[in-house]
């Protein structure tokens, strides 16, 4: 695997804690070298398990990882060396600098003092001024940054960031992003997971569902969102209606807006979506409108209607 | 070996020791201090001697043994039960480090502090009560095997607690009465029969003993009797943090 396009490999990986809770369920997926990969899913689904699992804070209970080649398990100091984690929860060492705190991160990963690259990580997350702040100082944007920066003070070739723009506001969520962006153009691998549909769609290359314990789909993207993605015509009414005429009953049609809008709900990848003949159907019925909408729907919708559709 | 992740650990450990200097090391100086002044100068003088040694030089090196027990132990529980409260073990467990390199990091920090605290109070205690070292490379050894298992013994307390009270209860309730009873302040020649029995079964008895005969010459023991339940002890602690990391005790789910 190393020097292959695939950078991590997880295999029928499964986790189950000793409270009796399944967190993972036969979970196989691989990560590609310099992807941004979303992993989505609800609080609970195994999210947060895969990453400590993959990282060596979680004992797996069978299956296997393996990154860039090193088992997780067997080969544990070669595969962590590569791997830099950004957790969920703000936990810092309060009483210490930001300075001590970033230096102590890369000596633990078997780095030498690089003060160089400290600088260039603290420049990079706006921290380089709080560099001798203690850390129970700082706002819990700015903690955020400084569990990223301790990520990044090894060098890693692989980043779990795992929510990291919970609770942060808008235009730090922003500058984030853009940072990512950066390492990603570096060819560092990036796995996130996230509340945030729309940073998912903003940011990744691919997106995997977790829910249940069990990975539901992973896929490219923009196929993901082509292949369940579903497009809707809503037909702004002249005149409110109670229910969907009789005779348009053989069409995909529902009423919103308090019957103030009638909705087509179509897949855009076929030829023929039927909308003309639909438009002739309405007009025949008797029904006026006023105005025309189309609307395609987001990842969240998919991510919505997946859940749903596998609970 | 991953000798920058112990260096790492040393340095950020040793880091909280100066920037805590009050706590760290000037409290447990002068409590010790206060221990030389009140039972070495004060009630010293009016009470006869012990083998051959006078009171107040006799107890010096079980005062100085019995500070550096606490503060070892403290120390070693303290350094990685922090992180743990603190949420941020999850760097310690994800990072390229072996068992033997995190040992070596907490423990080898821990156990130079309480060695700096050993040296600091037996130059305190110059000043109030004159003594003698007959053996120093005993002495010294006996102060490193000391402070290195009773660190190693905080080092387990500190992965087995869960809180702040667990933290405390073992140095407490156990250790402290241990210190007390294991003749730190009299010959164990001076208590009745069935006691000098029970006594031995009290590992500090054969610290105290072992390191008062590099000073004076006298022990109730071999001096290889007493370095032999060191370093046994230090064995013991050794195989159960082995086993805390092999079944990731407390740590790993």
């Amino acid at each position: 695997m190393p020097g292959s396009g695939v950078i991590i490999a997880v295999e029928s990986l499964s986790k189950t804690y000793a409270s009796g809770v399944r967190s993972l369920e036969s979970v196989s997926l691989e990560i590609r070298r310099g992807e941004i990969l979303a992993l989505l899913g609800p609080n609970g689904a195994g999210k947060t398990t895969l990453i400590n699992i993959v990282c060596g804070i979680v004992k797996p209970t069978s299956g296997s990882v393996r990154v860039d080649g090193h088992d997780v398990v067997r080969d544990y100091r070669a595969a962590r060396k590569l791997i830099g984690l950004v957790p969920q929860e703000l936990s810092t060492d309060a009483f210490e600098s930001v300075w001590s705190t970033v230096r102590f991160s890369r000596g633990l990963f078997g780095k030498p003092d690089d003060s160089a690259h400290l600088e260039r990580v603290l420049r990079d997350l706006s921290l380089w001024e709080k560099k001798d702040a203690k850390i129970m100082t700082l706002s819990g944007g700015m903690k955020r940054r400084v569990l990223i920066a301790k990520a990044l003070a090894h060098e890693p070739r692989i980043l779990f960031l795992d929510e990291p723009t919970a609770g942060v506001d808008v235009n730090l969520r922003r500058d984030m992003w853009a940072m990512v962006r950066k390492l990603r153009e570096s060819g560092v691998t990036i796995i996130l997971t996230t509340h945030y549909i729309e940073e998912a769609q903003e940011m990744a290359d691919r997106i995997g569902i977790i829910n249940k314990a069990k990975l539901l789909f992973l896929e490219d993207k923009t196929q993901l969102m082509r292949k369940l993605g579903k497009k809707e015509l809503a037909m702004q009414l002249q005149k409110p209606l109670a229910a969907v005429p009789e005779a348009l009953a053989n069409r995909k049609l529902t009423l919103g807006d308090g019957g103030n809008s009638l909705i087509y709900t179509y897949d855009s990848n076929v030829a023929d979506t039927g909308i003309a003949g639909l438009l002739d159907e309405v007009e025949r019925a008797g029904i006026v409108f006023t105005d025309l909408r189309s609307r395609e729907s987001s990842l969240e919708d998919i991510f919505i209607d997946l859940v749903k559709e596998r609970s | 070996m991953n000798l920058y992740a112990i260096r790492a650990i040393y340095r950020f450990e040793m880091a909280r020791t100066f920037r805590t200097v009050t706590q760290s090391i000037v409290a447990p100086v002068l409590t010790t201090s206060l221990y030389f002044v009140v039972f070495g100068s004060a009630i010293g003088g009016r009470v006869g001697g012990i083998e051959g040694v006078s009171y107040g030089a006799f107890i010096i090196p079980g005062l100085v043994m019995l500070s550096m027990l606490s503060e070892s132990i403290s120390n070693g529980s303290f350094g990685i039960y922090l992180p743990k409260w603190s949420g941020t073990i999850y760097e310690l467990l994800s990072a390229p480090v072996a068992p033997i390199e995190v040992i070596i990091g907490y423990v080898g920090a821990a156990a130079s502090k309480s060695l700096m605290l050993g040296v600091l109070m037996l130059a305190t205690a110059r000043f109030f009560v004159p003594y003698e070292i007959h053996h120093p490379f005993w002495m010294l050894g006996f102060l490193v095997l000391t402070a290195i298992t009773a660190s190693t013994f905080g080092f387990i307390i500190g992965i087995w607690a869960d809180s702040f009270q667990k933290l405390q209860i073992i140095p407490v309730l156990v250790v402290t009465p241990l210190t007390f009873l294991g003749g730190s302040f009299y010959s164990i020649s001076m208590l009745p029969p069935i006691w000098q029995k029970i006594t031995l079964a009290n590992p500090v008895v054969y610290l105290v003993n072992g390191f008062r005969w590099s000073f004076y010459g006298v022990s109730d023991f071999a001096v290889g009797t007493s370095f032999a339940v060191i370093l046994t002890i230090l064995a013991l602690c050794f195989a159960l943090i082995w086993r805390i990391f092999v079944t990731g005790y407390k740590l790993k789910a």
